[in-house]
């Protein structure tokens, strides 16, 4: 054998940035940028709690967008976040009110969102019906759900509650809420399970090509189904994490989040068609969408509609990034 | 060699579909370190045969056995663990992970439950290195040139333990040098012991690697031999065959002369036309009233011929004249409005729109040229579709019937129609006798000579020689996606002369 | 836009069978739980009763619908029709209630022209996203109805505006030849949508690009042309639609108008026996679809049902139809039952339900 080997280099140089992380890298500066305008403008900006805030307000928006992360992997979407979310909390408030134990209230409400999720991985796998059109179903069937079980806002007066919403985890100076704990637990076991085990590879493997990984033996139909099933029990931590915060169960709270949620994934840098985008993006993501209305709240003048606005022209510009890095890399 | 026992046996395989026999008592046997050339032309039986073995489709009738005991298997997963492996000409592989994860995916190395990078990497740098593929691992494989991503699958097939590994075209997008260096893989492989199904289009790479070779022809098994035993050209008579069919009334009504036709002024002239990666740069004139034939392998560069003159791909070298003025088609709507029209090969994908009537499909190229604010009077629509599908015989002869519920004959007439009612001066046609019963054939070609006859220019593709021979004023030979021969076609020509220009003969002698 | 099946026993294969078995058990529903339901009466020269009420409302989900139903025919979709609604219809009662004669009517044709305009840029500008830039559909269509909103707001500066104006009234509650004004509007759009499409090449041309793309670029057809064109429709639907729903309560909020109304009109179209995938559409189903889901909604107030809780059913009637809609299941039904069954009795589950 005295060929010369055929030295194969990636079509890139290295060295430069990869191209998978250039919207993630992107994002960062944004919110970096963003921050720093921020600061620059308003003195009370600065003070680290304000950080801390919007971990706080966002913390619930942040879980349930990591489950939505893994859905989005696979080149699914789930519309149904939203409604999965109010209706947890619905249910942990009713059934508060009606005397069961808080620990059972808690297994119950977390049940409820993997199993609806479960539910609809099936019918998307097996009867090939656009995960579209099956999680606008379930929207509709959880946000009824919520409404039959009340038509007004029930409020929540257990103890175990009351402790979780208002104690502080004094850090120095300042503080979060329990909530921004299990918010970043749930972010740290996403990561760790989307690059550490297999069906994390086969949640990427499956948004990179369906087909191909059916062909290589990956369990597809698994896969697939456990994703909606992951994101509805991020749902459903979300739920218990927003009654947390509202001491509440209210049948229109939440309403359109799944759009915010789908906004913060896209910004995060992870492709809507699957196959390339990280937990850690999504957090950015959360945590863009978190700045954007801080700024707007310091500022004052600008009126909340601002938000989605900004939120839209974010989404187009990363939209269109993505489709350029995506036409780069062909 | 007869001492060995094969590792693989399909004996008397058939398969059928509605209306066709894709396979009709196949015999294929593949012996243990040998590279075995399967051969044929478009709808030989090459992909239903390597469907049935993978368990894809499941067969007829006939058995497969592996090591000696009979297998059935109901996918390729089920193939892949009992050690027969595809890889295919489109990388079937994930452009979005790692190297080291496509070698690995779905059985990586673990530890403690969890994915073991560094070992994985190792194993699949190691792996590679076996290959004399020295990469990144940890690089996206999309990164990678095509042909580095083929032989990742070729790694990846070989790790799972292959005995019998399938290679489905896998040449047909690489250059020459990766081609050399995926043929030396497939030699130390087959040193290895392993089998090797090798289908390719490319000739040349069959000669230089296979050790024998099967020559399927219409869903037969033509026969079995070592490549020493079985020069270039007869290979090339297998593969395409002399297939006589009620022509002969056809070649007495050519009363033509080549010469005569191509003194008029040249309708289309290209001139070192070509797009890189697809077809090398060309020169081809075609006058009015002629008829040109395509001849070529399939995969030689015929139907990238054809879709250059259509503007379906874009040209990125060399000019196009029409009516001796240079002209730039970009894209179909430019060629229509120069009366040029292109009936593909694949009706199916890129021809009908299966849900729409045979009524919409024939007016669709009309109605586009048309634009769609000045649709075509509903008299005149009845009144053109009645006319073609009588004079076409389409059957059955309902024009508002869904085209996808006719059979290939008739959609193909459909297709033909859409475009002959929008009198074109050139009309291309990329094997429009493909898969179409002998009466609809007969029919397809005796229109083709009416209407060069009647001053239309034609371009005619097609695989067997004889209908080349018979329907057109010069022949054109493509080989390799290049041009090599332009023939006249005068009673000194027969199909032996094209058979050894396309075989890779001694073409500076048939050019003359 | 008849189907001449006969194999399968021609009625129930029809496309529209089911959809039209749901409705009349709907309203059969309703008339055993009001018996006047079905009663409509002549009063001061116009027509009243639950079955006009039902059109009257369902006039805005028929046009958006309407407009859907060609882009998902391209195998398009366009979640922006709400937000759409919402930004015409506030430029619409901006600019009237900057009039200062708010009935004159030479303002309010202005005022629509205005936020007709608006509605067609917003049209172009998702047709260029799918089109030129290349973007699929569902995404490219989300920027809008995630950013329309906010525009929404920002022409009514956060506010609700409210009007007083008869003319733009009657756009919602007027009265035309005994027929309500808004009914009238939504036949002579379907009208419209219907010659444009049936009278003209359009349709077929549309169905052509959603039955296989790579065909119709080889015919000649110029799909960017087409695909843009149908995303304006889409947008010019949604803009009478919001002046509509913005007439009824003769006030803009940003927030609320044409909320869902998406969903809504892809499930009309989808009820309506049009593919999600593209191909053959049917703008009479997609109507039946719209009255469908109104009666629904109607009957499940009538029933003093909470309004939001219809959405059950409406969960419901969404997975029945795609069930019997999906090839999968259409197969295991099949391989399960020797005989080709009918699709599934799970459609009628809703009317199980709805007296419950």
């Amino acid at each position: 054998m005295t060929m010369t080997p055929l030295v194969a280099r990636p079509a890139r140089v290295r060295r430069r940035v990869p191209q998978r992380h250039v919207p993630v890298l992107a994002t960062l500066a944004l919110l970096l940028v963003m921050y720093g305008v921020g600061v620059s403008q308003y003195t009370a900006f600065s003070n680290i709690q304000v950080v801390f805030n919007i971990f706080i307000d966002n913390g619930f928006l942040l879980v349930v967008a990591v489950g939505m992360t893994f859905v989005i992997l696979t080149g699914g979407i789930d519309l149904s976040v939203g409604s999965v979310v109010a209706m947890t909390a619905m249910v942990s408030a009713s059934l508060l009110r009606s005397g069961l134990h808080p620990s059972l209230v808690l297994v119950i409400a977390l049940l409820i969102g993997p199993t609806l999720g479960f539910a609809m991985g099936c019918v998307i796998h097996f009867f090939d019906i656009q995960p579209f059109i099956v999680t606008l179903a379930g929207m509709f069937f959880a946000r009824g759900m919520c409404t039959w079980i009340s038509a007004a806002s029930v409020p929540i007066t257990d103890g175990f509650w009351t402790t979780m919403a208002q104690h502080r985890i004094r850090i120095g100076e300042n503080f979060v809420s329990i909530s921004v704990l299990i918010a970043l637990v749930v972010v740290v076991v996403a990561a760790f399970v989307l690059a550490y085990t297999r069906l994390g590879r086969n949640v990427y493997a499956i948004g990179g090509n369906p087909q191909s990984a059916l062909l290589m033996g990956l369990p597809v139909a698994r896969t697939r189904i456990a994703v909606y099933t992951v994101s509805g029990l991020c749902s459903a931590i979300g739920g218990i994490m927003l009654s947390f915060y509202t001491l509440s169960g209210a049948p229109l709270i939440a309403v359109g989040m799944e759009l915010d949620v789908i906004a913060a994934v896209v910004i995060g840098g992870t492709l809507l068609t699957g196959g390339s985008g990280y937990v850690f993006g999504t957090v950015l993501g959360v945590l863009v969408l978190g700045v954007i209305q801080t700024l707007i709240t310091f500022d004052g003048t600008l009126n909340s509609w601002w938000t989605k606005i900004v939120i839209g022209a974010l989404l187009f510009a990363f939209i269109l990034l993505q489709r350029l890095v995506g036409l780069r890399a062909k | 060699m007869s001492q060995r026992h094969p590792v693989l046996t399909m004996t008397a395989i058939s398969k059928l579909f509605p209306g066709v026999r894709a396979l009709d008592g196949v015999d294929f046997r593949l012996f243990p370190g040998e590279v075995h050339a399967l051969m044929g032309e478009n709808g030989a039986g090459k992909s239903t045969l390597i469907k049935v073995l993978t368990g894809v489709y499941g067969t007829d009738s006939g058995t497969i056995t592996l090591d000696g005991r009979k297998v059935d298997f109901t996918g390729p997963m089920q193939a892949t663990s009992a050690g027969v492996s595809t890889v295919y000409q489109e990388v079937n592989l994930l452009p979005n992970l790692s190297v080291a994860e496509n070698v690995f995916i779905g059985r990586e190395p673990l530890r403690f439950g969890t994915v073991d990078w560094p070992t994985m990497r190792r194993g699949a740098a190691d792996l590679l290195a076996r290959f004399d593929l020295h990469l990144d691992v940890t690089e996206l494989l999309g990164t990678y040139s095509l042909a580095v991503q083929q032989m990742v699958a070729i790694a990846r097939a070989v790790d799972v333990r292959a005995r019998v590994l399938i290679l489905d075209e896998p040449t047909s997008s690489l250059d020459a040098d990766e081609v050399a260096q995926l043929l030396r893989i497939m030699r130390q492989l087959r040193d290895e012991g392993i089998a090797i199904l090798f289908v390719t289009h490319f000739l040349d790479q069959v000669y230089s690697v296979a050790d024998r070779i099967t020559v399927l022809r219409n869903g037969r098994l033509v026969g079995e031999w070592p490549t020493g035993e079985l020069p270039q050209l007869a290979l090339v008579e297998k593969m395409i065959g002399k297939e006589l069919d009620a022509l002969e009334s056809i070649d007495a009504a050519a009363g033509r002369d080549p010469d005569r036709v191509a003194a008029g002024a040249p309708l289309v002239a290209a001139d070192g036309l070509g797009r890189s990666g697809s077809v090398a740069p060309f020169s081809l004139t075609i006058h009015a009233g002629e008829v040109v034939g395509l001849a070529g392998l399939l995969g030689s560069g015929r139907t990238e011929v054809a879709r250059l003159f259509f503007g379906a791909d874009r040209a990125d070298s060399g000019t196009l004249t029409v009516d001796g003025r240079p002209t730039a088609i970009r894209n179909p709507v430019a060629a229509i409005d120069r009366d040029i029209a292109f009936c593909s090969e694949n009706r199916r994908t890129e021809g009908l729109v299966g849900e729409l009537t045979v009524r919409e499909n024939i007016l669709l190229a009309m109605q586009a040229a048309r634009g769609w604010l000045r649709p075509v009077p509903r008299r005149r629509q009845d009144e053109l579709v009645k006319r073609w599908v009588e004079a076409l015989s389409i059957r059955p002869a309902d024009p508002e019937l869904p085209v996808r519920n006719l059979s290939g004959g008739n959609q193909q007439k459909v297709l033909l129609a859409r475009w002959l009612i929008t009198e074109p001066r050139l009309l291309i046609l990329d094997e429009p006798t493909r898969g179409i019963d002998i009466g609809a054939k007969t029919e397809i070609q005796r229109l083709v000579v009416e209407l060069a006859d009647g001053g239309m220019a034609v371009l005619f593709i097609s695989a067997e020689l004889e209908e080349v021979l018979r329907l057109s004023h010069r022949v054109v030979v493509m080989r390799d996606r290049q041009m090599v021969a332009r023939l006249t076609n005068d009673e000194t020509l027969d199909a032996g002369q094209v058979m050894a220009v396309i075989a890779g003969g001694d073409h500076q002698e048939a050019t003359t | 836009m008849t189907t001449v099946r006969t194999r399968l026993g021609a009625a129930t294969a029809h496309r529209l069978f089911w959809p039209l078995v749901v409705l009349a058990l709907l309203i059969a529903a309703n008339t055993v739980h009001r018996p006047g339901f079905l009663a409509v009466e002549l009063k001061n020269g116009h027509l009243y009763g639950s079955l006009v009420d039902i059109v009257r409302l369902s006039a805005p989900l028929i046009l958006v619908a309407l407009g859907m139903s060609l882009v998902i025919a391209t195998g398009g979709i366009d979640l922006s029709v709400g937000s759409v609604a919402a930004v015409s219809g506030a430029v619409a009662c901006l600019h009237i209630s900057n009039q200062p004669d708010q009935n004159g009517i030479g303002g309010v044709l202005t005022a629509l022209l205005l936020a007709f305009g608006v509605a067609l840029l917003l049209g172009v500008w998702n047709g260029a996203l799918v089109a030129v830039v290349g973007i699929q559909p569902i995404i490219a269509t989300l920027i809008l109805m995630v950013a329309g909103r906010g525009l929404a707001q920002l022409v009514t500066e956060g506010q609700i505006i409210t009007i007083n104006s008869e003319p733009y009234r009657t756009i919602g509650v007027g009265h035309l030849l005994t027929l309500p004004f808004a009914i009238v509007v939504a036949l002579a759009v379907t009208l419209v949508v219907a010659v444009l499409t049936r009278r003209t090449a359009l349709g077929m041309i549309i169905e052509a690009v959603g039955g296989n793309a790579e065909a119709s670029r080889l015919a000649g057809i110029r799909s960017r042309r087409i695909t843009v064109l149908v995303y304006v429709i889409s947008a010019a639907c949604a803009a009478v639609a919001g002046f509509m729903m913005t007439a009824n309560v003769s006030s803009a909020d940003g927030n609320a108008v044409g909320l869902w109304v998406e969903l809504d009109a892809i499930l009309a179209v989808v009820i309506g026996g049009t593919a999600l995938a593209g191909g053959r559409f049917y703008l009479g189903g997609t109507i039946v679809g719209a009255l469908l889901i109104q009666t629904l909604t109607t009957s499940v107030y009538a029933m003093s049902i909470d309004p939001q809780t219809a959405l059950l059913f409406k969960a419901v009637v969404v997975i029945a139809v795609c069930l019997i809609q999906a090839p999968a299941f259409r197969a295991r039904l099949r391989r399960r039952k020797a005989p080709p069954p009918p699709p599934p009795s799970t459609v009628e589950t809703p009317k199980e339900q709805v007296p419950a």
